[in-house]
């Protein structure tokens, strides 16, 4: 057997290999060799042989097989063997596989070792890698080596500690005694990690703050002697006494102060004193200027410190380094909910920022901005959005144009500006315009009773400009149908020439005829010509050759529309003005944008997804809305359509607020599923099973009490306390075999911002065996232009499930 | 809290790589294909963070090397830059030349600055001073 190489030269001669294909062959030669080794339980060079197999690993390739050999280095006695042991360890195990439990003996052992460095390897490990049950076997060994002389040790195990609270949060009471003396060292390495303790402490904890608040002043007094200190040469950044531990205390007196008054008054002097002693030519300073505001926003303090921290906030806007720019604007957006007229005084260079080169600025100043709108400067602020818009980034766009519609409505000083910055907002946001502001748009212009045919000439004019923008066809679309009459009776603006009729047709003819054309587009067409239809008498046999065309439309709701509408024209003509009438001022429910009401009556263009449970119940409910039109079938779903598969969605039970089902009474229960139908089932108290990134979801619980099968029905409430929308929101999951799962329908598939809403979803398992049930549950969203997907396993059902 | 460090060169190979968090295999490989790539594209007048996923990258360039420091929560983006300085400024210490630095020295080294996510140690004299000690015997 050849001397195996060492490290270096397996470095060099992978770094020299010149096609992936070669260096895999390399990669896989030496990791045969290594194997073979293994195998010949060689114990001098076990050492070098894992040393490159942590190598390749990180490389990116497997490497598994080595983790036993890992065990048997930390085993070993030989230092040089532990630490590559250790190492191997954390960068090859993790809590998920089984074989790392069986390094606590040996992690054991060493913490008790007399060699600091071993005791420090045992606590790094431990520290990286350690699983809840261990956790909780060694917790009193760490908190044991947190009272050592040896200040190595001590900071090594408040890490270690650190990691076994946030596994294991009733562990915080073993250690929060012996952080008292922690906090009187004098070793900055022991001072960052004890205070690094105590915040984790206070964050899986919070009922522990109470009892730290009490050591505010001590805290404050740290802070002080680092502030007032004289030049400490080992751990001096720029001139800056250990900005590291600064920061780290700041953070701490932010979450104690947070929610409490006379904590935060304690502090209000050190923190005027930071603000204004610290330097801020460097980094260094800037950035404990920077945590220094981010404490004095989320504490209760006074007024005076506030206006300094927006001020320094003001002073990094005009930095001319990129970083502390993107910084003040991210603390501004945080600030604009406490003070907004104090950001106000910036709003100039906001909207410079606008401008700028790098695209996570222009996030950080878009995003500010509309906090910025209000009803004085909302005609400059559009302006500027609105020119931003068109030279927007695609991932902004949809954004943008809901923002501008949001403050266009809010703030509209006369209608006319209003409907004149919908079109802008359409125009420049193309196809990326969502379909709630589309609809949401139609009704403000339903509103806008003396501007219709203004409005429509518009839209008839951007629409004949290009006609490829589904939205702003939409849009046009309706109006043109609508309002047509008007729009071609009424005033010529501009000198342009007087629109006819045929010309009008001629341009619906020419969408429908375009195969850029989506089918809601052709749909909204369709239904624009048939109110046409009436309005333009001369024209009805056009309108009625042209609708026929589309009988035989591969999309199902085009050729519905169609043959109904043919029915329309021969059997039931006299019915064709009263059903085709000016549609009223649509009625918006109170919720936001997101519904709009289904007036079964008027040809409304936003498709009707009706219950597939039965198309007699389909019809039930049209004619509780007095509509003598055929049922309409099911519709193919489209993936942004949350406001039309809100509407008469009754097939997914919605145990959330829908403004349509508000609308009808409470009959139409028979439509939702019946969530409980047993008299006094057994309470189950509700679980939440995930929280992360802003999304919450928890179950509740109910069960029949007298069930063969054992069937629990669980039902999944989603919601986002975040400021951004989830979109696209899909979850699922997994039983194992023993049990049967069945997934219903959810109630959308965006959970809206802050709180306002949630998305909803039944599962049903069923445990015949009456087994411990186990779920692997996998989520994925879209929140701000980026995927998030997680999984997870929940294994802590209520027993009553069961 | 940091979630992970990266240590790619101006190809986009990763030199050193170290995770605080679980994350094996395809994940892994695509986390870092997607995260280099983004960092390398950006020129020089644009700032050091990115915001991607439900993390802060925060990236600095010293001549053909790029460090790409990922991190959770509310954590301090400016404090960031002055620890990968801090990082660079250790590593130049101990090698001398950072660009052919040896792999398994690196992670010690790394072992002694950050623990389970953590700023452990910021002073460069005792962060190196083990590393020195353990040499010797």
């Amino acid at each position: 057997m050849p001397i195996p190489m060492r490290l270096k030269e397996l470095i060099r001669l992978i770094r020299s290999c010149k096609t992936a294909a070669e260096e895999r062959a390399a990669v896989n030669k030496e990791c045969a060799l290594i194997r073979t080794t293994f195998k010949e339980e060689d114990n001098e060079f076990r050492c070098r042989n894992v040393a490159k197999l942590l190598y390749i690993h990180m490389l990116g390739y497997p490497a598994h097989f080595g983790q036993l050999e890992c065990l048997k280095l930390i085993a070993s006695n030989r230092f040089m063997d532990k630490r590559i042991g250790y190492l191997g360890a954390m960068l090859l195990l993790d809590e998920r596989q089984d074989v790392h439990i069986l390094i606590t003996n040996s992690l054991k052992n060493d913490m008790n070792n007399s060699t600091q460095f071993i005791v420090g390897l045992a606590l790094c490990t431990l520290g990286s890698i350690c699983s809840p049950e261990m956790s909780r076997d060694l917790a009193n060994e760490v908190e044991k080596l947190l009272k050592s002389a040896n200040a190595y040790i001590k900071k090594k195990a408040a890490l270690c500690a650190t990691r076994m609270v946030h596994k294991v949060p009733e562990l915080s009471e073993i250690f929060i005694p012996v952080t008292r003396s922690l906090l009187n060292e004098k070793n900055h390495g022991v001072l960052l990690t004890a205070v690094a303790l105590i915040t984790e402490i206070c964050i899986v904890k919070p009922d522990t703050m109470p009892h730290f608040r009490r050591w505010t002043p001590q805290l404050i007094r740290l802070l002080k002697n680092l502030i007032m200190a004289g030049y400490a040469p080992d751990h001096d950044v720029s001139g800056i006494s250990d900005p590291f531990l600064q920061i780290r205390i700041l953070n701490l007196l932010r979450i104690l102060g947070k929610e409490d008054q006379e904590c935060s008054e304690a502090m209000n002097d050190i923190l005027a004193q930071v603000a204004t002693n610290t330097e801020s030519s460097h980094n260094a300073g800037n950035a404990v200027l920077y945590q220094t505001v981010q404490c004095i926003m989320d504490i209760k303090a006074e007024s005076g410190l506030r206006v300094l921290a927006v001020n320094i906030m003001g002073r990094f806007l005009l930095n001319s380094d990129k970083n502390i720019r993107y910084v003040a604007l991210k603390t501004l957006q945080k600030t604009i909910n406490i003070d907004s007229t104090a950001v106000q005084r910036h709003r100039n260079t906001i909207i410079d920022c606008l401008k700028d080169h790098d695209i996570s600025i222009r996030k950080r100043a878009m995003e500010l901005s509309f906090a910025l709108i209000n009803g004085s400067n909302v005609k400059s602020m559009i302006k500027e959005l609105l020119d931003f818009l068109n030279r927007a980034d695609h991932e902004f766009k949809a954004f943008v144009t809901l923002g501008i519609f949001q403050a266009a409505v809010k703030y509209a000083p006369d209608k006319k500006w209003q409907l004149d910055t919908i079109l802008q907002m359409l125009k420049g946001g193309g196809s990326y315009v969502n379909d709630e502001v589309v609809a949401s748009s139609i009704h403000a212009i339903s509103e806008a009773r003396d501007l219709y045919a203004y409005i429509t000439q518009q839209l008839y004019s951007t629409l004949f400009a290009d006609i490829s923008k589904q939205p702003l066809a939409q849009v046009a679309i309706w109006s043109i149908g609508e309002y047509g009459d008007l729009f071609v009776a009424g005033a010529i603006e501009e000198g342009s020439h007087k629109i006819n009729e045929d010309e009008v047709l001629d341009l619906l003819q020419s969408v429908l005829n375009d195969s850029i054309t989506s089918f809601i587009t052709r749909a909204f067409t369709i239904n624009a010509l048939m109110k046409l239809s009436t309005r333009f008498p001369k024209s009805a046999s056009r309108i009625k050759e042209i609708v026929a065309r589309y009988a035989n439309s591969v999309d199902l709701e085009v050729q519905q529309r169609s043959v109904e509408y043919l029915a329309l024209f021969k059997n039931y003509d006299s019915l064709r003005p009263g059903l085709l009438e000016r549609m009223p001022c649509i009625n918006r429910g109170d919720k936001a944008e997101a519904t709009v009401t289904a007036d079964a009556t008027s040809s409304d263009a936003i498709p009707i997804a009706t219950v597939s449970t039965g198309g007699g119940q389909a019809s039930d409910l049209l004619d509780l809305l007095g509509d003598s039109l055929p049922p309409t079938q099911p519709l193919q779903p489209q993936n942004n359509n949350t406001a039309t598969s809100d509407i008469l969605s009754g097939n997914n039970p919605s145990v959330g607020g829908n403004a349509l089902l508000d609308l009808l009474t409470s009959s139409e229960d028979s439509l939702m599923q019946p969530i409980s139908t047993n008299p006094a089932p057994p309470k189950i108290a509700p679980l939440n099973v995930y929280d992360k990134h802003g999304l919450r979801i928890d179950f509740n619980f109910e069960k029949a009490s007298n069930d063969a099968n054992n069937v629990v029905q669980m039902i999944l409430n989603a919601t986002n306390s975040t400021s951004f929308p989830f979109t696209d929101f899909v979850f699922q999951a997994a039983v194992p075999r023993s049990f049967q799962l069945q997934i219903l329908a959810p109630s959308g598939a965006v959970i809206p911002a802050n709180n306002s809403g949630s998305i909803t979803q039944v599962l049903k398992v069923s445990n015949p065996n009456k087994q411990n049930i186990r779920m692997r549950i996998k989520i994925s969203f879209n929140v701000n232009g980026n995927t998030i997907q997680d999984q997870g396993e929940i294994n802590n059902f209520p027993a009553e499930c069961n | 809290m940091i979630r992970f460090i990266l240590l790619v060169n101006k190809d986009g190979q990763s030199r050193l790589s170290r995770y605080y968090y679980n994350i094996v295999g395809e994940d892994r490989q695509n986390l870092e294909r997607d995260v280099i790539s983004k960092c390398l594209l950006r020129s020089k007048k644009e700032c050091s963070f990115l915001e991607y996923q439900n993390m802060m990258l925060i990236y600095r360039r010293y001549m053909s090397l790029f460090f790409i420091v990922g991190v959770g929560g509310d954590e301090n983006e400016l404090s960031i830059l002055e620890f990968i300085q801090n990082l660079v400024e250790t590593f130049d210490r101990y090698f001398n030349d950072v660009i052919t630095m040896n792999v398994e020295k690196a992670y010690m080294i790394l072992d002694e600055m950050v623990l389970n996510g953590h700023i452990l140690e910021t002073s460069k004299n005792r962060v190196l001073a083990p590393i020195y000690a353990t040499e010797k015997n």
